[in-house]
């Protein structure tokens, strides 16, 4: 999953490391250093220590295919979840992979009743703590002497201590230092660190993102140079791992900016944004293609937070501000959005209702357009584009109880939707909007299918 | 010596969301890897279904590491829309070889085919094969697509060959 993906699976994951596991199970969670698509750089490593998991970090195609058969032996062999932790540079990537594992049959495993290590109350997640911290010391045991570590020694007047694709930038950027390339960067073998950094003169960690690896071993006494801060941020390459190597601190070279996104030509969300500018409401958005919104010609968004968070937030503004101010705060929230996270919002809606009551805008246009056309339970097909049930979003609303439910094209109905929000913002009660019409280029994808299938 | 010591060729597309850059990226990628070299790409497409830039770095060698090319390090820039050449400067120097729009005939610089009309540019540098082309253009495109995709590539290799 993608990095913020695992905030929302957090809960489950820090207790599904003290159950542990029968089989093998891999968290392969990707992060996004220099946000080419998200709305922070949280740097997931600190998933691994906190949750307690073992971590591993391939540094190219090949290795994320062979960490990936490795990382579910060694959930197997510890009976604990692996996290496999990727960046986009290994992510959206391509080269040239070499195959050396036969697909095994599955089998379907024996249902075995163990409530011991399975109930997490109290009296036996106090005993599960325990069989943690035991296994997480076995893995760092197994660990330092891994074949997942690997050690480069070539001049020691340099050591580089590195994982991920930050390896493959330091070899290309200081071709002569000595370098200990870690794949599993959780729980570390700090021995073998210590007797590396000890081997060199000046021993530098070279590390996306946080310092995770760096206070790490600091905290084990062993001194090593540190990034400058300018490094914590945006992705390392080539040129940026010479700087920090160099103590450079300079500016990077930047180009014009590149184009950026908009709204297609024809988007229904067009006509949402145009009636919220010129109403001037203050709106809560959220995450999909509608986020568009908020730049010209629309400037119709106020915040934007992650998945779901649009309905949260108008409710807490509606609470928060003057009735003047409240009145104008609109919720606007995909399909796919608000079946992912937007359900809970609107039963708090209406359960703790604000005085001003609250209006949520569902944009559905039949399909997850921002990440390419993903199907999703209210577009009644599923992700192979077989039939469905289809989850029925107005249904859905009314069954929760909002006073007012209305589905409308925001196209064809045009007045009638400019004419339904002022209604709705004059009056205080808790009203959802389905502005309903397909996305142009699901349309196309649809048309396209029906051709093939005819 | 390092390992990478002998020089790598780095390719850089960049265009906008809808030009086929990453697919242009993709087929550069199998053709080096079939002419036995190490290779390896790296795109960073980010909101580009919504128009917005995107680019695709291609490296291939004798053994690449990095997946991204430095700056200043750009053998060739395919830009398949212009406007992208300043976005990319920093990785460009002196000696890059840009192929632009321009380099086509006026009527193939909107086509959708725009892409494949630039492989062909770019292979009067790199020297493939030419059936090495038309069979990697055989195995991404489909039957009167993949006819025209070939007829553009042919047209676009005998203009460059003059």
């Amino acid at each position: 999953m993608k990095h913020v993906g695992v905030n929302v699976a957090a809960d489950p994951l820090f207790t599904l490391t003290y159950t542990g596991t029968r089989g093998g199970l891999i968290l392969v969670s990707a992060d996004d250093p220099g946000l080419a698509s998200s709305q922070n750089e949280q740097d997931n490593r600190n998933y691994a220590k906190f949750a307690q998991m073992p971590m591993l970090e391939p540094a190219d195609s090949q290795e994320a295919y062979d960490f990936t058969i490795k990382a579910f032996e060694l959930s197997e062999k510890f009976g604990q979840p692996v996290m496999l932790r990727m960046t986009t540079r290994v992510c959206h990537s391509r080269a040239p992979v070499t195959l050396w594992k036969t697909p095994e049959e599955q089998t379907t495993p024996e249902y075995v009743r163990n409530v011991q290590s399975s109930v997490m109350i109290p009296a036996f997640a106090k005993k599960a703590h325990v069989r943690v911290v035991n296994t997480m010391h076995k893995l760092q045991e197994f660990n330092e002497t891994s074949d997942f570590n690997m050690e480069i020694s070539r001049s020691r007047d340099l050591g580089i201590i590195t994982s991920g694709v930050a390896y493959q930038h330091s070899c290309e950027a200081a071709p002569d230092a000595s370098v200990l390339k870690l794949g599993m960067t959780w729980p570390l073998p700090i021995e073998k660190i210590r007797r590396f950094a000890e081997s060199v003169k000046r021993c530098v960690v070279v590390e996306e993102g946080t310092r995770f690896i760096e206070e790490a071993v600091k905290a084990c006494g062993i001194p090593v140079d540190a990034k400058d801060e300018v490094f914590e941020y945006g992705e390392l390459n080539v040129s940026r791992v010479r700087k920090l190597l160099a103590h450079d601190t300079s500016p990077d070279e930047k180009g014009a900016p590149g184009r950026p996104p908009a709204l297609c030509p024809g988007c229904p969300h067009r006509k949402t944004f145009e009636i919220l500018r010129d109403l001037n409401c203050i709106v809560s958005g959220d995450i999909g293609c509608y986020t568009l919104g908020v730049l010209p010609p629309f400037n119709a968004m106020d915040c934007s937070v992650c998945m779901g968070a649009s309905i949260g937030l108008g409710l807490g503004l509606r609470s928060a501000l003057s009735e003047k101010d409240a009145r104008r705060v609109v919720s606007v929230i995909g399909d796919s959005t608000f079946v992912h996270s937007g359900i809970t919002g609107i039963v708090q809606m209406v359960y703790n209702k604000p005085a001003t009551g609250h209006l949520v805008l569902i944009l559905d246009n039949s399909t997850t357009a921002m990440t390419g056309l993903q199907e999703h339970p209210a577009t009644g097909r599923h992700m192979d584009m077989t039939p469905a049930p289809k989850l029925i979003l107005e249904d859905l609303c009314r069954s929760i109880g909002v006073d007012h439910v209305d589905v409308i094209d925001p196209v064809s109905q045009n007045a009638e939707y400019i004419q339904l929000i002022k209604d709705r913002l004059a009056s205080n009660d808790t009203s959802v909007i389905v502005v309903r019409r397909s996305c142009i280029l699901e349309m196309k994808k649809i048309a396209k299918l029906a051709k093939k299938g005819a | 010596m390092s390992e990478n010591s002998e020089k790598n060729i780095n390719v850089l597309f960049a265009g906008i969301g809808g030009q086929g850059i990453i697919r242009a990226s993709d087929m550069l990628t199998e053709a080096a890897f079939r002419m036995g070299y190490d290779v390896k790409k790296s795109e960073l497409h980010g909101m580009s279904q919504r128009g917005g830039s995107v680019s695709s770095d291609v490296r291939f060698g004798k053994k690449v590491l990095s997946p991204m090319i430095p700056e200043h390090e750009v053998d060739y820039l395919v830009a398949v829309s212009s406007d992208q050449i300043e976005v990319c400067k920093p990785f460009l120097n002196e000696h890059t070889i840009i192929i632009r729009p321009e380099d086509l005939p006026e009527e193939d610089r909107n086509s959708k085919m725009i892409n494949t009309a630039m492989l062909a540019k770019l292979n009067a540098y790199l020297k493939f094969p030419h059936d090495l082309w038309i069979q990697l253009i055989r195995e991404n495109f489909k039957g009167e697509i993949a006819e025209q995709n070939i007829a553009i590539f042919q047209k676009t290799e005998q203009n460059s060959a003059q």
